[in-house]
C-alpha cells in the first residue's frame, strides 16, 4: 500500500476516533434523508392504491345499483 | 376584528406561559448555581468552599516540574495550582494524552489531610487551534518566552 | 389570513404552489449540500494542517461544531415557526415546526456522539455531567419530546399545536446550551469562533469549518422541504391538486 495513504488513514494515531466520528456524521444524515424519502414514496404508493380502488369500487357500485332519484 | 382579538389573546397567553417558564427555570438555575459548578479551584478549596462535600472536582493547572511518576506502579504525584494556591495530588491510573506540565486538568476525588486523592484525571483543552508548523515557528522566534502549553506530545 | 400579508406571499403559501417550489428547492439545495460537503470534507481531512496541541484528533471539529450549531439553529427556527403556527394558525409554519424536529434531533445526536469520541481521547472520558454536555442532552430530549407529542395526537393539527407549545417552552434551553461554558466551570472549553469578538482558529482550519457549516445549512433546507412536501400531500390528500399529483406519481 501507498505510504501516504497509510499515513492518511492512520490520522496521526487517532484513526479509531476520527473515522468513526465522520462515519456517524454521514450515516445519521443518510438515515434522515432515506427515511424521509421512504415515507414519501410509501405515501404516494398507498394513496395511489386507495384512489384506484375507490375508482374501481365506485364504478362497480354505479353499475349494480339503480341511479339515485 | 374578532379574529384580531383572538390572536391577541393567544399571543398574550403564550407570552405569559413562556415568561413564567423562563422565570421558573432561571430561579432553579440560580438556586442550583452552587451545585452546577463543575469544579473547585485550589484557592476555593483553601478558602474552605469545598469543605461540605466529601468528593468533588478540583480544577487548575499542573505546576511545571511537579510531575513525579512512581518507579514500578502507575502511581503519579503532581501539584495543581491556580493564581493563588496549590494542592498536591496523588493519582493511580492511566493519564490522558494531553497530560503534562502547564496543562489544565480537572481531577475528581477527595481530600486526605492536605493531599487530594484522585480517582479520575481529565484534561481540559482551550479553544485555540493552530497548525503545528506555525506553533513550532512561533516557539523558535521567541525562544526566550515559554509557550503557554508546551504539551507532552510535540 | 389577515390583510397585511402581501398577495404574492399568500400565493406562494397556497399548498399546490408551495409543493412545487419546495420540490425544486429540495433538489437544488440537496445538490448544493453534496457539493459543499465534498469540498469541506476534502479541506477538513486533507488540506487542513495538523493541530499543534491535539494532533489529528482535532479534525473531529469539522463535523462536531457544524452539527452543534445546527442543533441550536434548527431549534431557534422551530421556535419562530411554532409562534407563527400558534398565533396565526399558519399551516405551513406548523408543518415546518414538525418537519424540522427529526432533522434537529439528527444533528443533536451527531453532536453528542462525535463529541463523545473526541472527549474520550482529549479529555479522557466519553461522558461527564458538565453544564454544556447535560444541556445538549436535554436538547435531544426536547426534540424527541416534540416528535413524540405530535405523534400522540390523532388529529395532525392538534398534535402540531401541542408540539409547537412544547417547542416554545423548550426555547429556554437554547441560551443555557450556548452560554453554559461561560456561566459555569465546565470541562467543555469556551467558544472558538465568536461572531462578536476574536476567534481562536487559523484561517487554514477555519474555511473547511465554515464550508461544512454552509453544507449542513443547505442539507437542512433540502431535508426540510422534502419532509414538508410529504406532510402537505398527506394532509391535503382529499383535495383535487393532491390527487392529481398522487395519480401522476410526482
Amino acid at each position: 500500500m501507498n505510504v501516504a495513504l497509510v499515513k492518511f488513514l492512520a490520522m496521526g494515531g487517532y484513526a479509531g476516533y476520527v473515522w468513526p466520528a465522520y462515519g456517524v456524521f454521514l450515516l445519521v444524515l443518510l438515515i434522515d434523508w432515506l427515511s424521509a424519502s421512504f415515507h414519501y414514496r410509501r405515501l404516494l404508493l398507498e394513496e395511489r392504491h386507495r384512489l384506484t380502488w375507490k375508482k374501481a369500487h365506485q364504478s362497480h357500485v354505479s353499475r349494480t345499483l339503480p341511479p339515485p332519484p | 376584528m374578532t379574529m384580531q382579538r383572538t390572536r391577541k389573546r393567544r399571543l398574550i397567553t403564550i407570552l405569559l406561559v413562556s415568561t413564567a417558564t423562563a422565570l421558573a427555570t432561571s430561579l432553579i438555575v440560580f438556586a442550583l448555581q452552587q451545585n452546577m459548578n463543575y469544579l473547585f479551584t485550589p484557592s476555593q478549596i483553601k478558602a474552605g468552599k469545598a469543605r461540605k462535600q466529601h468528593s468533588f472536582r478540583l480544577g487548575g493547572i499542573v505546576k511545571t516540574g511537579s510531575i513525579r511518576h512512581s518507579h514500578n506502579t502507575l502511581q503519579v504525584f503532581f501539584t495543581v495550582v491556580d493564581a493563588k494556591a496549590a494542592i498536591p495530588v496523588i493519582y493511580t491510573g492511566i493519564l490522558p494524552d494531553l497530560f503534562g506540565d502547564q496543562q489544565s486538568v480537572i481531577v475528581s476525588g477527595h481530600m486526605e489531610q492536605q493531599r487530594f486523592v484522585a480517582n479520575q484525571v481529565l484534561t481540559k483543552h482551550d479553544a485555540t487551534y493552530m497548525p503545528r508548523e506555525l506553533k513550532q515557528a512561533m516557539v523558535h522566534t521567541d525562544a526566550g518566552e515559554h509557550g503557554t502549553c508546551p504539551g507532552s506530545r510535540t | 389570513m389577515s390583510v397585511w400579508i402581501p398577495l404574492w406571499l399568500r400565493k406562494l403559501a397556497a399548498p399546490p404552489h408551495f409543493y412545487c417550489i419546495a420540490g425544486k428547492l429540495r433538489r437544488w439545495s440537496g445538490r448544493l449540500a453534496v457539493l459543499l460537503g465534498i469540498i469541506a470534507l476534502y479541506g477538513a481531512l486533507l488540506l487542513a494542517p495538523t493541530d499543534y496541541r491535539q494532533g489529528d484528533a482535532y479534525r473531529i471539529i469539522f463535523v462536531h461544531v457544524p452539527s452543534a450549531w445546527m442543533s441550536l439553529f434548527i431549534y431557534i427556527l422551530m421556535g419562530g415557526t411554532a409562534l407563527l403556527g400558534l398565533i396565526w394558525r399558519i399551516k405551513l409554519a406548523e408543518l415546518a415546526t414538525i418537519a424540522s424536529a427529526p432533522i434537529g434531533a439528527a444533528f443533536t445526536l451527531i453532536t453528542l456522539i462525535t463529541g463523545s469520541l473526541w472527549g474520550k481521547r482529549m479529555w479522557g472520558t466519553w461522558w461527564t455531567w458538565d453544564a454544556r454536555l447535560s444541556s445538549e442532552l436535554i436538547l435531544l430530549f426536547l426534540y424527541l419530546g416534540v416528535i413524540a407529542l405530535y405523534h400522540s395526537f390523532c388529529n395532525a393539527r392538534q398534535g402540531a399545536r401541542a408540539a409547537s407549545f412544547l417547542t416554545l417552552i423548550g426555547l429556554i434551553n437554547v441560551p443555557i446550551v450556548h452560554f453554559s461554558v461561560q456561566w459555569w466551570h465546565t470541562l467543555h472549553q469556551g467558544s472558538t469562533i465568536n461572531l462578536f469578538g476574536p476567534s481562536y482558529i487559523s484561517a487554514s482550519m477555519l474555511w473547511p469549518l465554515l464550508t461544512m457549516t454552509l453544507a449542513t445549512k443547505a442539507y437542512y433546507l433540502a431535508s426540510l422541504c422534502g419532509r414538508m412536501r410529504k406532510q402537505l400531500l398527506w394532509q391535503e390528500r382529499g383535495k383535487h391538486w393532491a390527487r392529481r399529483i398522487i395519480a401522476m406519481g410526482e
